[in-house]
């Protein structure tokens, strides 16, 4: 049944929705990323609760206008004035006032919210049916997905990952420095507008199918995502696209072969799913690898400094040093050094003196840069080069008793 | 208006209202000057699901395992939060990001595999609440003050949300120099030996208590604005933080009793019949005063000397 | 005196770790896997004036706020007038970074001031009169006793700096610990401070800077504390401040002429 699902043979509606949700996943992993990447990922949260007054006021619209209210077109289109103009509040507040972007966001998104629950329960007295289906606006909707949706939700998408591959570059320069970005010329506000702009793009064709509340989680998760995996900025996009894209795809499955699973939480958490086991398992930025690495580390440390102090025939103050130094066989319980220790002692001190040299002098300056305490002096210079250095200290030298 | 309409009607939801918005602008203060505002957006969001958990567990839907599920949920996403940020370096707003929006899709899921349908649990109650519904009954005056026998009538929700300012009140007024100093410049404030990561910690709590006890009588809508904008409206009317903090006090009660009002009475005003939302008409009015501060406010925007890096 | 941290023998500090103000034994702190301070030790000498120094990034600040507590170590002991640190809290005054704070914060001059004497007020305690002027002798002592009720947005950054070291001076603590206070102030005020801090040695305090000026280093202090994440020198500064210890300190990124400047100075 459930490959069935991912084979797409589970009928037409299972179909558009799996292939709806792919393309919203992709297009929002990648808008998001930049967002994520500038350090404003909550924007996303004060655009999409901003959409709710265009909404109601659209449906009102309609309705006046003779309508039943449902033109799926014209609510997006009242969705996505109200959410620009409170792009525009929020822009305004953070460079005209003292407040800061949070207060920013969190100011318009409940004001803008708490003003279209306003105007619902004015749409509730109408008396044009319950609301008419606008709470899908709130939580999402994919059960009647109609092809005029989907199709609305693949032209968006599409356009809106255009649009993103065009003005990517400068994206990525202003998310990455701004003030660089200013000095090179690049129009910062403008950019920083195109990108919200965007992010807006994607929330309004997301509503119908996930809801307002839970777009932000398909902006901002894949992202996170993808972060765990690169340190370059173009391979977090395309991972995020990817990532965004399967959470969709799975989840419209999932959500397609059990009864009682609405499709917009469902695909929010198949993405944390991916979050959550890349901030686990990652290589490199993961939690395992970073927990094993700084252990590692901790270690290398702390022999490196007690090897120097029986080098140096000083007291070994911390007790974990003696502990690392007796298990690794280079110094007794009591803190006296081996024969093993004594000999790795000389040379950690001799390597101390080797880098004093290094570092004091000119001409070594890009591998003095290197000098951390820990690197093997082995993994820098030539043979040829320590050579010469240990001429210049002089002959070998004892390890005090 | 008459004692004999005001008081079984208007009076308990007026102060209802202006204690839930006195009790989340408070801590708001020092969330908004620790530019940590979006926590209340974050707490308000999980509160869902940890009354749909709380539900699922009980059976019921009284009102302390709720509030108790709520609470906890609240703590659990700060945790995660806390977490995420620093065990996966992610600045805080995506790690909020990341937390609520799937907390908020769990509570959803869970509120569609479960039978909730014979009660009275649903999205929308958590997001505005029931403000309207809060009347006293058992009054007929101003008298009713005095009778032991009406007060015993009052909805719990007033005691429960006094008592919560109370308590928010006392915390702040115990509290007031840590918070100031570890607010302002928390690596000094290490140094003279305050627990700056524990004080942090109990700021959110106590947010948190305010926002769950809040959002069962007026949604979570209101409990995000009013973390956010009286605080924020009120930085610009002064620059002082004890100022600050009575100015924010009356942001908070003006936003609630007229967005109350309006709710209530604008739309007769207007010739229609019914009566719109009050916890979206309260956060409507925030978001008014906040926008008269910022265009007019005398403090509106930072002053002195440039700073150097 | 003078001691290289790699010929050392017995250092000299081992002697009197009790009665330093404070000594630092072994002390490693890293961000990510970079060591930023490498196994230093540290031995503040009572009564003097120190001065931490070293090129950017060889580990200043970082060293301080270690010695703190504000930033974990990986590895390395403290101890403040021979004790732990947290038993010696009342008796050490830090001056932070001016940038480390929100200079938009809601606050007077004055409030920032008393916030020196929150040890001694406690939770509750109310500002008395003695508090009051207590802390407006503070202010005069850097000159400003006219901006206690300026908002502190709207100071300048010199003027700043001198509101911290008031707060430090509330707190009449034995030893003053200052980040960078002359970084990026007017001479007005890098004379005021300096001044006070004079003064505090004279009273017997004792005072530990991180500088980055190196021609005022031996106008100013007596002791100096050479650092690129490994410790290059300590002593006073007749003997540990020289063109060879400076040479070891920068590297490559001081120019020999600086350098020749500084002997000639120092000669």
């Amino acid at each position: 049944m459930f490959w069935e699902a991912l084979t797409l043979q589970l009928g037409y509606n299972a179909t558009l929705v799996a292939i709806g949700a792919t393309l919203l996943g992709v297009s929002a992993g990648v808008t998001g990323t930049f967002l994520f990447l500038r350090k404003r990922a909550l924007v996303s949260d004060a655009i999409s609760h901003a959409t709710l007054p265009g909404v109601c006021l659209a449906f009102m619209m309609l309705v006046f206008l003779g309508g039943d209210g449902r033109n799926l077109i014209g609510l997006l289109a009242g969705s996505a004035i109200s959410a620009w103009i409170g792009l525009l509040c929020m822009n305004w507040l953070t460079r005209r006032t003292r407040l800061a972007e949070d207060a920013a966001i969190g100011a318009v998104l409940s004001v803008f919210f708490g003003f279209g629950i306003v105007l619902l329960t004015v749409i509730q007295t109408m008396g044009v049916g319950r609301q008419a289906g606008l709470e899908g606006f709130l939580l999402g909707s994919t059960a009647g997905m109609l092809w005029a949706d989907a199709l609305i939700i693949a032209i968006g998408g599409a356009a809106t990952l255009l649009m993103v591959m065009i003005i990517r570059r400068p994206m990525t320069i202003v998310a990455f420095d701004a003030d660089y970005a200013a000095a090179q010329g690049l129009p910062v506000h403008r950019i920083d507008l195109a990108m919200m702009g965007l992010v807006m793009a994607v929330t309004v064709v997301g509503l119908k199918i996930v809801g307002l509340i839970l777009i932000v989680a398909l902006l901002i998760i894949p992202a996170v995502t993808a972060r765990f995996w690169t340190e370059r900025s173009d391979r977090v996009v395309m991972l995020a696209g990817l990532a965004g894209g399967l959470a969709g795809y799975l989840g419209a499955a999932l959500s397609a072969v059990t009864p009682n699973l609405p499709t917009g939480p469902i695909i929010v958490l198949v993405s944390f799913g991916f979050f959550a086991l890349s901030l686990l398992f990652a290589p490199g930025r993961g939690v395992l690898a970073a927990v094993l690495q700084h252990l590692k580390f901790q270690r290398r440390v702390h022999i490196r400094q007690g090897l120097l102090a029986l080098a140096q025939g000083q007291k070994i103050y911390e007790p974990l040093t003696l502990r690392l130094l007796a298990r690794a066989g280079l110094a007794r319980a009591d803190g006296v050094a081996t024969e093993a220790g004594k000999a790795l002692a000389a040379k950690a001190l001799r390597d101390e003196k080797r880098w004093e040299v290094i570092r004091a002098d000119q001409a070594h300056e890009a591998t003095a840069a290197l000098y951390d305490g820990l690197r093997d002096i082995e993994t820098v210079l030539t043979r040829d080069q320590i050579a010469e250095i240990d001429r210049r200290i002089g002959g070998p030298q004892e390890v005090p008793a | 208006m008459s004692g004999e309409d005001f008081v079984p009607l208007s009076l308990t939801p007026l102060l209802i209202g202006t204690f839930a918005a006195i009790a989340c602008a408070l801590p708001g203060n020092f969330l908004v000057l620790r530019k940590q505002a979006l926590i209340g957006d974050a707490i308000s969001h999980v509160v869902l699901p940890g009354i749909v958990v709380a539900f699922i567990l009980t059976g019921t839907i009284s009102t302390w395992p709720m509030m108790l599920g709520a609470a906890g949920a609240a703590i659990v996403s700060v945790v995660m939060i806390e977490a995420i940020r620093r065990l996966g370096q992610i600045e805080p707003g995506a790690a909020m990001g990341v937390v609520f929006t799937t907390m908020f899709a769990g509570g959803v899921l869970l509120l569609e595999q479960t039978d909730t349908s014979s009660v009275h649990l649903d999205v929308e109650h958590a997001l505005y609440g029931n403000l309207e519904s809060l009347i006293w009954l058992d009054a007929v005056g101003w008298s009713s003050l005095l009778d032991l026998t009406a007060l015993a009538g009052l909805p719990p929700e007033l005691p429960r949300i006094a008592l919560t300012l109370v308590g928010v009140i006392l915390f702040i007024w115990v509290f007031w120099r840590p918070l100031k100093i570890s607010t302002f410049d928390e690596g000094f404030a290490q140094t003279i030996g305050i627990r700056t990561g524990a004080l942090g910690m109990a700021l959110v709590i106590v947010a948190a208590i305010s926002a769950v006890a809040s959002f069962d009588a007026v949604g979570s809508i209101i409990v995000i604005a009013m973390f956010i904008c009286p605080p924020a409206a009120a930085r610009m009317m002064t620059n002082g933080l004890e100022a600050q903090i009575a100015w924010s006090v009356v942001f908070a009660g003006a936003s609630a009793v007229s967005g109350y009002v309006l709710a209530g009475y604008g739309p007769l005003w207007l010739g229609a019949a019914d009566a719109v939302s009050a916890a979206g008409m309260i956060a409507t009015m925030s978001g008014l005063i906040l926008a008269i501060a910022a265009l007019w406010g005398p403090y509106r925007t930072r002053t002195g000397a440039p700073q150097e890096a | 005196m003078l001691e290289l941290a790699t010929n050392q023998g017995i250092p000299v500090a081992e002697h009197n770790v009790e009665d330093s103000p404070l000594a630092i034994r072994g002390l490693t702190v890293s961000y990510g896997q970079k060591p930023v301070v490498f196994s230093v030790d540290m031995t503040v000498q009572p009564g003097a004036m120190t001065a931490i120094i070293g090129p950017n990034g060889a580990g200043k600040s970082t060293l301080l706020k270690a010695a703190l507590g504000i930033v974990a170590p990986l590895s390395g002991q403290v101890t403040v007038f021979g004790q732990p640190l947290e038993q010696q809290r009342a008796r050490i005054a830090y001056v932070p970074q001016r940038a480390s704070v929100d200079w938009d914060f809601p606050t007077r001059v004055i409030d920032v001031v008393l916030m020196g004497l929150s040890r001694q007020l406690g939770l509750l305690g109310r500002i008395r009169a003695r508090h009051m002027s207590r802390a407006m002798e503070c202010l005069n002592r850097v000159g400003m006793r006219d901006f206690a009720d300026r908002q502190i947005g709207q100071l300048s950054g010199g003027q700043q700096q001198r509101v911290f070291l008031a707060r430090a001076l509330a707190q009449d603590a034995d030893l003053y610990l200052l980040d960078e206070p002359f970084a990026g102030v007017d001479a007005a005020t890098e004379k005021a401070i300096i001044a006070v801090l004079k003064s505090l040695k004279e009273a017997g305090k004792t005072v530990v800077v991180v500088h980055h000026d190196l021609a005022t280093v031996t106008e100013y202090f007596d002791h100096v504390f050479l650092i690129n994440t490994r410790k290059v020198a300590e002593g006073p500064v007749d003997t540990a401040f020289t063109a060879e210890t400076l040479q070891t300190a920068y590297g490559g990124r001081l120019a020999t002429a600086q350098i020749d400047q500084i002997s000639r100075a120092l000669a």
